[in-house]
């Protein structure tokens, strides 16, 4: 296996895209070198993107903000501005592993590691985050919800990388959380996840809405209905009973060992509830 | 031997190794470097075992190659006694007999460091939480909780 650490994106692109083997890009390598000690993994290269300068920071503009793919989340933890702006964001991208983990793991990698269970991702989708995709033909912006396309694989092509995820800053009256369920309280991979991101008109009536689930289907869900259900309403009781049950309808889980499929559909309605009711109290900034 | 040079510093001293692009940060550590504080549970980062500081976060040696750490900065458990002086934590692990085995000691001291460097007075919960990425199968954990308070308090001249 090769190893290269490149410090611009052209040429991290180039590498990628003129490798006539397996490459990976290697961001903190919290899951790809996990993999990389399997019998079954086969790398003939690894690009570490962590000496690209521009991929190393969180640049705060009157658009909103604009994340790095090699910042770690530890380091999304410590940015005041993103954490007052999107604090349901950095909260899950903080649930992430240990402390070990957090030094080194990325939201951008959560995104391209494409298990359904990403804890960062059904928050950033809620947040409409974007993908920043740097490329052999150039740059192209996709919604990160068409990064991951099933279990394990993305839409990105030969030579292509996740460079930076981008979320607007927020207008007045708005907020976002997200929740996880697991059955233990630190360490562990999402049964189900939530993410809500709410703005609030004057009277506190739901304006815009968005509402996304983790571990529920092979890939994270936008659920409009669920988002539909509240809008127009102060999230009354009634409102919060019909975004459960929009979520649970939503649900294509599988059994496994962490959750049934009748647990998971019921706890993807709690869970967004509660999820929905944290991030209406932050947007009236309660 | 080919191999990928690599220079660091490393408790302070100038180092240069040659590696495999393969071969992580702990191979290196261990087998290459002759410290071998740092220990292999699980290979996979659940168990905090092979925790350093590289560039002054924690992380778990397992998952970093040898080759990232070109112009780097680590510390491991090896730094950490001054000559024959132990730092408060070590010395209250001894005091709480917060070591069993001791395979995890290592990684545990290094976490605990870095908690107290970033968060000097930590609660019991802060304490439970920064510490949840190291797996001990003796002590139950309470032990190393109890010595973490004690040597925060020694630090902070209780």
């Amino acid at each position: 296996m090769y190893y290269e650490r490149p410090e611009t994106l052209q040429d991290a692109s180039r590498l990628l895209a003129e490798t006539k083997g397996t490459a990976y890009i290697l961001a903190g390598g919290t899951d790809l070198l996990v993999r990389a000690k399997s019998d079954h993994f086969e790398a003939d290269l690894m690009v570490d993107i962590k000496s690209i300068a521009e991929l190393r920071t969180v640049h705060h503009t009157a658009e909103g903000f604009a994340i790095g793919a090699a910042v770690s989340c530890a380091d999304l933890g410590r940015h005041a501005a993103l954490k007052a702006a999107w604090p349901g964001v950095v909260e899950a991208a903080n649930l992430i592993g240990s402390a070990q983990i957090q030094s080194r793991c990325t939201i951008a990698g959560n995104l391209c590691n494409a298990s359904p269970a990403a804890d960062s991702v059904p928050a950033m989708v809620a947040a409409g985050a974007r993908a920043i995709i740097a490329g052999p033909a150039g740059m192209r912006t996709v919604p990160v919800e068409a990064v991951p396309v099933a279990p394990g694989k993305t839409s990105l092509g030969q030579g292509e990388i996740v460079a930076t995820i981008e979320i607007d800053n927020r207008p007045p009256r708005s907020g976002d959380a997200y929740l996880r369920f697991i059955p233990r309280t630190e360490m562990d991979i999402a049964v189900v996840g939530a993410g809500v991101s709410l703005t609030l008109d004057e009277t506190g009536t739901i304006q815009s809405a968005r509402v996304a689930l983790g571990a529920v289907a092979p890939t994270v869900m936008l659920v409009a209905e669920a988002a539909d259900a509240i809008l127009g309403t102060r999230l009354e009781y009634a409102a919060l009973e019909r975004l459960a049950e929009a979520c649970s309808a939503a649900c294509r889980p599988i059994n496994d060992k962490r959750g049934t499929v009748e647990f998971r559909k019921k706890v993807a309605g709690v869970l967004a509830r509660r999820a929905a009711r944290i991030a209406y109290d932050r947007s009236r900034g309660a | 031997m080919s191999g990928l040079a690599v220079s660091a510093t490393i408790n302070g001293d100038e180092v240069e190794y040659l590696c495999q692009a393969e071969e992580t940060l702990l191979d290196v550590l261990r087998n290459r470097l002759g410290l071998t504080g740092a220990k292999e549970g699980c290979g996979t980062g659940d168990c905090g075992a092979c925790s350093v500081v590289l560039d002054g976060k924690l992380v778990c040696s397992c998952l970093v190659l040898g080759a990232e750490v070109q112009g780097a900065t680590v510390e491991t458990i090896e730094g950490m006694a001054k000559g024959d002086t132990l730092h408060p934590l070590q010395t209250k692990f001894l005091e709480h007999a917060a070591l069993q085995c001791g395979i995890c000691t290592p990684g545990f001291l290094m976490a605990a460091k870095a908690l107290l460097d970033a968060n000097p007075d930590p609660t019991e919960e802060e304490i439970r939480f920064g510490l949840a990425g190291n797996l001990c199968r003796c002590t139950g954990y309470d032990k190393i909780v109890r010595a973490v308070q004690a040597a925060a308090l020694e630090i902070n001249g209780g």
